[in-house]
C-alpha cells in the first residue's frame, strides 16, 4: 500500500503570521514557501523500536523518590493516518508544566512552585494498535507575556512521528471546557472550529480507574491516505 | 476538510523534554538524568562514509538569533540509502538513522555530527544531489518549515531537480560553504527564518 501526503490536508494548520500570538511577527517566513513534489527524501522518515524509550518513560508520576502533587490522570488514546488505519511504533514524546502551572525549565519565571517530585517529560511508542498511554498530573494554567493578563489554557506538549518526515507533528492536549479558551491566540491560531476542536481531549469515564485517577482521551490524525487508485483504461 | 489533528507551536520549554543534553542552556539543576533519545551526533561507530560537522545560525526577521529553537535533519547514509521502517532491505551500516536533532544555544547556533550522504533517486528516475532535509520547529512558529541543505562542492547541484525548482537568486540560501577547522570538514549552513536573504523553505 502507498501512502500520498496531499497538501490540502495542512489546511487546517495555523497561518504562519498569526499577529495575535505576537511571537510570529518576526519568526515567519515572508516569502510564499516553494512546492516541490515528494521524493524519497520526504516520503521517508525516522523509525523507531521499543528501545527508543525506556521501561517507565510514560509514567510521569514515577521518575522521582515521591509522587508529584496534583491531579493524577491518564492520558491515552490512538495514533491514525487519514483513513483512519492505526500508525504502530511510533515515538510520542510530551513535555508539561506542574501542576501548579510552572514548567522545570529555567526560562520559566512564573512564580509557583517547582514539584521536586515532578519534572514534566513522558515518551512513549505506540504499539500495534497504534495506542499510547501516559500517567501524569492535569498540568496548570500559566501567565505568559504576549498581551496583558495573558493565560495559557491547561495544555500538555506532544511531539509524533508516524510514517514519513512530512507527517511530523508537534501539538498541544488541551482540556474539555477550559474557560481560557476564548482568549488563547495559540490555540485560536487553528480557525477551522472543528479542527480546533480535534485539539481538545474528552473525558473518556469508560477508562477512569475507579478510586485512582481521571482519563482523557486524545486521538492524533496524522497526514497519509491510501493513494486513489489511478485508472489508465481509455474509454 | 481534513481531519489531521492541528499544529501548535513547539514553545519555548521543549529542552528538557525532547533535547535535554544538547546545546540549549536550560539546566536547574546537574541532577537532571533524562535520558536523550534523539540526539546530534548521528555518527554510529558503523557508519560508513565521510564524518562531517554542520553547524549554523538560526536568525529571526531582525536578524536576531533565535535561541530556542530545534531543528531536526533526515538524510540517507553516505550510499544513498534511507533508514526508513519501509526500507526493508538491509544495509550494510544498518546502526546508521539518519535521524538527528538540535536545539540552539544562547548564540542561536545548532550542530550536527553526521557523514555525507550520498545521491538519492529523485522524481522520474533523475537523481538528486546530496542534501539533508532541515526541519525548524521554534517558539513563535505556529508549524515546523522545512528546507534542504546542499553542499557547496557538490557538482550535481546544477542537475538536482528540486534545487532547479528554486529561483537563482535564493538558492544559495540552501547551501551550505565547506569551512576548514581541525580535521573534519565543517559545513556552515545558516537558517534565517525571514527577511532579507530569508532561507528558502518548501512547501510540503
Amino acid at each position: 500500500m502507498m501512502l500520498v501526503f496531499p497538501r490540502e490536508s495542512l489546511s487546517v494548520y495555523p497561518k504562519h503570521l498569526s499577529p495575535e500570538y505576537r511571537s510570529t511577527v518576526k519568526r515567519s517566513p515572508s516569502k510564499p514557501l516553494i512546492i516541490v513534489p515528494h521524493t524519497l527524501s520526504e516520503l521517508t522518515g525516522p523509525a523507531f523500536g521499543h528501545d527508543a524509550v525506556q521501561e517507565g518513560d510514560h509514567d510521569l508520576t514515577k521518575q522521582h523518590k515521591g509522587e508529584p502533587l496534583g491531579e493524577r490522570i491518564i492520558v491515552h488514546g490512538h495514533v491514525y493516518d487519514e483513513d483512519k488505519r492505526p500508525i504502530a511504533d511510533t515515538l510520542v514524546e510530551i513535555w508539561q508544566a506542574n501542576a501548579c502551572g510552572r514548567y522545570v525549565h529555567n526560562v520559566d519565571q512564573h512564580p509557583a512552585p517547582l514539584d521536586p517530585n515532578f519534572t514534566g517529560a513522558g515518551r512513549t511508542v505506540t504499539d500495534k494498535n497504534g495506542h499510547y498511554k501516559f500517567i501524569t498530573v492535569k498540568p496548570g494554567a500559566y501567565p505568559w507575556g504576549n498581551h496583558p493578563n495573558a493565560w495559557r489554557p491547561n495544555h500538555i506538549h506532544f511531539s509524533v512521528f508516524g510514517q514519513s518526515f512530512v507527517t511530523r507533528l508537534v501539538t498541544q492536549m488541551y482540556f474539555p471546557g477550559d474557560p481560557l479558551f476564548p482568549f488563547d491566540p495559540i490555540f485560536n491560531s487553528v480557525t477551522d472550529e472543528k479542527a480546533r476542536m480535534r485539539m481538545v481531549s474528552s473525558f473518556d469515564l469508560e477508562n477512569t480507574v475507579p478510586d485512582w485517577a481521571l482519563c482523557f482521551r486524545f486521538d492524533i490524525v496524522l497526514r497519509g491516505r491510501e493513494q486513489t487508485p489511478v485508472n489508465t483504461e481509455k474509454h | 476538510m481534513s481531519d489531521i489533528t492541528p499544529s501548535q507551536t513547539v514553545g519555548p520549554f521543549f529542552a528538557y523534554g525532547l533535547a535535554p543534553h544538547n546545546r540549549c542552556d536550560w539546566k536547574p539543576n546537574p541532577g537532571y538524568d533524562w535520558k536523550e533519545t534523539v540526539g546530534a551526533d548521528l555518527v554510529t561507530p558503523d557508519a560508513s562514509g565521510q564524518r562531517i560537522h554542520i553547524e549554523g545560525c538560526v536568525l529571526d526577521g531582525d536578524g536576531k538569533p533565535i535561541n530556542d529553537a530545534m531543528i531536526e535533519i533526515w538524510q540517507a547514509d553516505a550510499q544513498g540509502r534511507y533508514a526508513h521502517a519501509r526500507g526493508e532491505k538491509p544495509r550494510p551500516n544498518a546502526k546508521f538513522t539518519g535521524f538527528g536533532r538540535s536545539a540552539t544555544d544562547k548564540a542561536g547556533v545548532y550542530s550536527f555530527d553526521t557523514v555525507k550522504p550520498g545521491v538519492v533517486p529523485g522524481p522520474d528516475g533523475k537523481p538528486q544531489a546530496p542534501h539533508i532535509v532541515v526541519c525548524i520547529f521554534s517558539r513563535g512558529m505556529l508549524r515546523q518549515v522545512y528546507t534542504r541543505l546542499y553542499f557547496a562542492d557538490e557538482a550535481a547541484n546544477d542537475a538536482d531537480p528540486i534545487l532547479a525548482l528554486v529561483p537563482g537568486e535564493r538558492r544559495g540560501t540552501l547551501i551550505a560553504h565547506k569551512e576548514t577547522r581541525g580535521e573534519r570538514p565543517v559545513y556552515r549552513f545558516d537558517i534565517r527564518v525571514q527577511g532579507d536573504n530569508e532561507t528558502v523553505f518548501f512547501d510540503i
